[in-house]
């Protein structure tokens, strides 16, 4: 394995990461409203991944920083040509990231209420939108030779890519139910369980037709069968294990099924980056699209490094918040009132 | 670089040590636009594009994507000091609490990280914008500095922003789940990673201010890193980075002296002796002092910047001057009339200071500057006519002055303050409240305007040549061979749209709330209940804690 070949792979890894980690987030956000009956519930639902949602998106931007640095022609060509689908999850991300943060600070529900819906509309678009533009990854797009992306918004709404989408925001959805379900105790618990449960099937179903779909239609390899394979076998795992309430498992299968999609997606994009569709001559290939290996060589050294104290610390952190959470836990409201004229009350 | 090496800008520039460049391309297809105006810098293929129709909408797409750079980048550095500054401030309050048990400075440490992490939330997100906007907006630039560039960005991420978000989740849930000193720890490690990350932002930003370390790869068409550690021991780097963090302790400071001496004399007024004195006392003057200390931080790091700059890049320094033609001596204006806009007509220079400029730029009160005139025609020789090689005058000009004005509000803040508060007094006098509202919001606006200085200055540049003769030959792009080719004006216009009506609205979210928690004081995130705040000590935490089982004692903090 060469340099950039290596590359590919950590990038893959940090898609990865990213994946496992805020899909939970986005499949939590996803569910928060109908999972909840009262504002507490709300809460309870938030704090599950209140300590860690922060850190988990930062695997998308050091998965972003690490294709402009090894590969700066895919991530130029990408993150230019995908730009209207880019563009809503920045936005998305942004306002969900604020309503963490902002929601419990005035103790108001009109306020709570518009928070919620950031949180909500800011956890699906990502969900769907990151399907979307992996799935037209793998499928690829119109390109020059100079590596112009060409294919117009609607050319990236193909039904392989709307199924892509579908794919995403069903396991995260499903992803999420199961977190929720090992994360809480009581009452939020049995819901949860019961909506993973639920979820688990129609995510079988389309996440299944995608991956044969990818593999039939995008892949030049044989071994990435085996990723199906692996997919299918989670997917299954997930419906037995989330009908059993066996929460612990059924979190391993579906990050099993994340873990599976990615190397599918990644496996059949090899040896290309971002294949072209008109003309294979125009692909972005990890030859062409790459750094120097003198670039390459920094960065391995400094991922050796960090990247296992990044994974160490991390895991601490989940250690740290490990307990499961009730609606008994959550503290009454300490946000300042709605009106400011009530701000010296104390 | 050695004082030997330094460029003397009376002399005429060699021009051998430039590649030949590919003729400059007629700039016919639409008036001539100072820094817009689109020439081919380093020939790729797939940049000669003839066709006027596409040329003009280039135009448009390039103009756009600057200012939606201008809009989300200045946006995105108004959080980012206050976070840099603030988190090591608030790591000070609560290591002096952990340390004394003084019950004030868990207090302070509340309200003032209370204001931290509604500034935090905002610089976070709008952080991702940065990373990739390079990418969607200014394609062509990634594609040209991708090897160099993307490293320092990517490290930023995996050394810096991953401590600074996982930790600070932990600082935030963790107070009676983590150990008393481990506890304290976090916000320590919150306050590196801040102050890391703006290392490496800075080693990215320098590197296009002074390319160090690369070569530019005729067959790629690129810039290529061949040594990592001069792109981060650039000295460009090393001063902008001591420029930018004493700024961030500077608008932190400011923060909390501001926000402090407020409430010592609405305290005060209010009849409450005890808390102005034993709560907002000692934090203003602790805002106070690091006001004074990173003063003169600013003052030093940002002359040894201006010595640089006159060095690496003279015609930021001469438009900074508005200096047409270049002299002996040359002074600092305060006040200057005239049409400043894109010409040297008509400019007059009043209420100046002899010889200050020429002073700043090289050490040597009759020093010789060149100026912007002088500056133009060597460039058309180096690096090809067709091109309006100088800034917009007026906005370098004056963001330069604005800089520098508005900080010395939190000057005067500090220095009226230390007076106030002399020997264990506090104050009622309520021009101190005033002055306090007043110099608050100060030094964000003067970073603002430095980095418009900055950005603006090196224009049309994106990356700047850089003039050592023994320094990177031939690694230069222009701002206008940067931007997307494929992105189309429409496509920017909605991002554009996007990102200004979200921030605005964020903007007003945020500032609002930072108003009412700042007006609330310390008792609104200090509830009574705080006679739990000792924690947990050294007990380990929650190590004892049945890992599937759930108790009923309330977290002492949910979202």
């Amino acid at each position: 394995m060469d340099l950039p070949q290596l590359w590919f792979l950590l990038i893959a890894v940090l898609w990865l990461g990213y994946l496992v980690l805020e899909g939970f987030d986005f499949g939590v956000g996803m569910l928060m409203r109908p999972l909840s009956r009262n504002d507490t519930d709300r809460r309870l639902v938030i704090n599950t991944i209140g300590p860690v949602w922060d850190g988990n998106e930062v695997w998308v931007l050091v998965a972003g920083g690490a294709m402009f640095a090894a590969f700066p022609e895919w991530y130029a060509t990408m993150f230019s040509g995908f730009y209207l689908p880019l563009l809503l999850i920045l936005i998305a991300l942004i306002v969900r990231g604020v309503a963490f943060e902002f929601r419990g600070k005035i103790d108001d529900p009109v306020w709570r209420a518009r928070w919620d819906w950031a949180i909500t509309l800011g956890s699906w678009i990502p969900a769907v939108g990151w399907g979307l533009a992996l799935a037209n990854l793998v499928r690829g797009v119109e390109l020059t030779p100079d590596h112009q992306m060409t294919s117009s918004v609607l050319d990236l709404l193909s039904p392989y890519a709307l199924l892509g989408a579908a794919t995403t925001a069903t396991l995260f959805a499903t992803h999420g139910a199961i977190f929720l379900a090992l994360k809480t105790a009581g009452p939020m618990r049995e819901r949860a369980g019961r909506a993973a449960a639920v979820l688990a099937v129609p995510t079988t179903l389309v996440a299944g037709t995608f991956a044969v779909w990818t593999q039939l239609s995008h892949s030049a390899h044989t071994w990435t069968w085996a990723a199906v394979g692996l997919a299918a076998a989670g997917l299954v795992a997930v419906i037995v294990t989330t009908r059993a309430r066996r929460e612990g498992w059924a979190f391993g299968a579906s990050v099993l099924v994340i873990a599976a999609a990615v190397a599918l997606l990644f496996g059949s994009l090899f040896p290309n980056v971002m294949p072209a569709i008109n003309d294979p001559a125009n692909s972005l290939t990890i030859a062409n699209a790459s750094s120097t290996s003198y670039t390459l060589t920094i960065m391995t050294w400094v991922a050796a490094f960090l990247t296992p104290l990044v994974i160490g610390y991390q895991a601490w952190t989940y250690w740290v918040f490990r307990k499961r959470l009730t609606a008994e836990v959550i503290p009454p409201h300490t946000g300042l009132p709605a009106r400011a004229d009530d701000a010296s009350r104390r | 670089m050695s004082p030997g090496s330094r460029q003397v800008w009376n002399e005429p520039v060699t021009t051998q040590k430039y590649r030949t460049l590919p003729p400059s391309r007629p700039v016919t297809a639409h008036p001539q636009q100072g820094p817009s105006s689109r020439i081919a810098g380093h020939g790729r293929a797939y940049r000669e594009r003839t066709d006027t129709e596409e040329d003009a909408a280039l135009v448009d797409t390039l103009d756009l994507a600057r200012w939606q750079f201008a809009i989300v980048t200045v946006y995105h550095f108004i959080f980012v000091p206050l976070t840099i500054g603030l988190a090591p401030l608030v790591a000070i309050m609560q290591t002096v609490w952990v340390r004394t048990g003084s019950e004030r400075w868990l207090k302070l440490t509340k309200f003032f990280g209370k204001l931290l992490l509604i500034n935090l939330a905002l610089g976070v997100v709008t952080g991702i914008v940065q990373e990739f906007q390079f990418g969607m907006n200014w394609s062509e630039y990634s594609r040209f500095v991708g090897d160099v560039f993307g490293a320092p960005l990517a490290i930023e991420g995996l050394a810096a922003f991953f401590l600074e978000s996982t930790f600070i989740g932990l600082w935030i849930f963790g107070w009676d789940r983590l150990p008393k000193k481990v506890h304290l720890a976090c916000i320590w490690i919150v306050a590196a990673g801040s102050n890391a990350s703006a290392f490496f932002i800075l080693a990215a930003n320098s590197w296009m201010q002074h390319p160090v370390g690369a070569i530019y790869n005729d067959v790629t068409g690129r810039a290529e890193m061949t040594d990592f550690g001069a792109v981060l021991t650039n000295n460009t780097l090393l001063a902008a980075y001591a420029h930018t963090i004493a700024t961030s302790f500077l608008v932190a400071g400011t923060f909390v002296a501001g926000v402090a001496g407020w409430w010592i004399v609405k305290s005060v007024r209010g009849g409450d002796h005890q808390s102005a004195r034993e709560i907002y006392r000692p934090a203003a003057i602790l805002g106070m002092v690091t006001i004074l200390l990173s003063g003169v931080g600013v003052a030093a790091s940002g002359d040894w910047q201006a010595k640089l700059m006159y060095e690496q890049q003279p015609m930021k320094m001469s438009a900074a001057e508005a200096l047409c033609e270049g002299e002996s001596g040359a002074a600092f204006s305060i006040l200057t009339i005239g049409d400043l806009s894109n010409s040297c007509e008509g400019v007059h220079h009043v209420l100046t200071v002899p010889g200050l400029t020429s002073f700043l730029g090289t050490g040597d009160f009759d020093g010789y500057l060149p100026g912007v005139q002088d500056l133009q025609t060597e460039y058309e020789e180096a690096y090809g006519e067709g091109v309006d090689y100088q800034p917009n005058l007026a906005l370098t000009y004056w963001s330069f002055r604005f800089m520098i004005g508005f900080a010395a509000f939190s000057a005067a803040l500090a220095l009226a303050g230390l007076w106030l508060l002399r020997k264990g007094r506090v104050t009622e006098n309520p021009w101190f409240a005033r002055l306090c509202l007043l110099a608050l919001p100060m030094p964000f606006v003067a970073a603002s305007f430095g980095w418009i200085f900055t950005e603006t200055g090196r224009q049309p540049w994106v990356v700047v040549p850089n003039p050592d003769p023994n320094g990177v030959d031939a690694i230069r792009l222009l701002t206008a061979d940067g931007v997307s080719e494929s992105v189309v004006a429409g496509e920017v216009i909605a991002s554009m749209a996007a990102f200004t009506a979200i921030y605005g609205v964020l903007a007003v979210v945020w500032f609002r709330l930072m108003r009412r928690y700042a007006a609330a004081g310390v008792a609104a995130t200090s509830p009574p209940t705080a006679a739990d705040a000792d924690g947990p000590d050294d007990s380990g935490g929650s190590g004892d804690a049945d890992d599937t089982g759930s108790t009923n004692t309330p977290l002492s903090f949910a979202y």
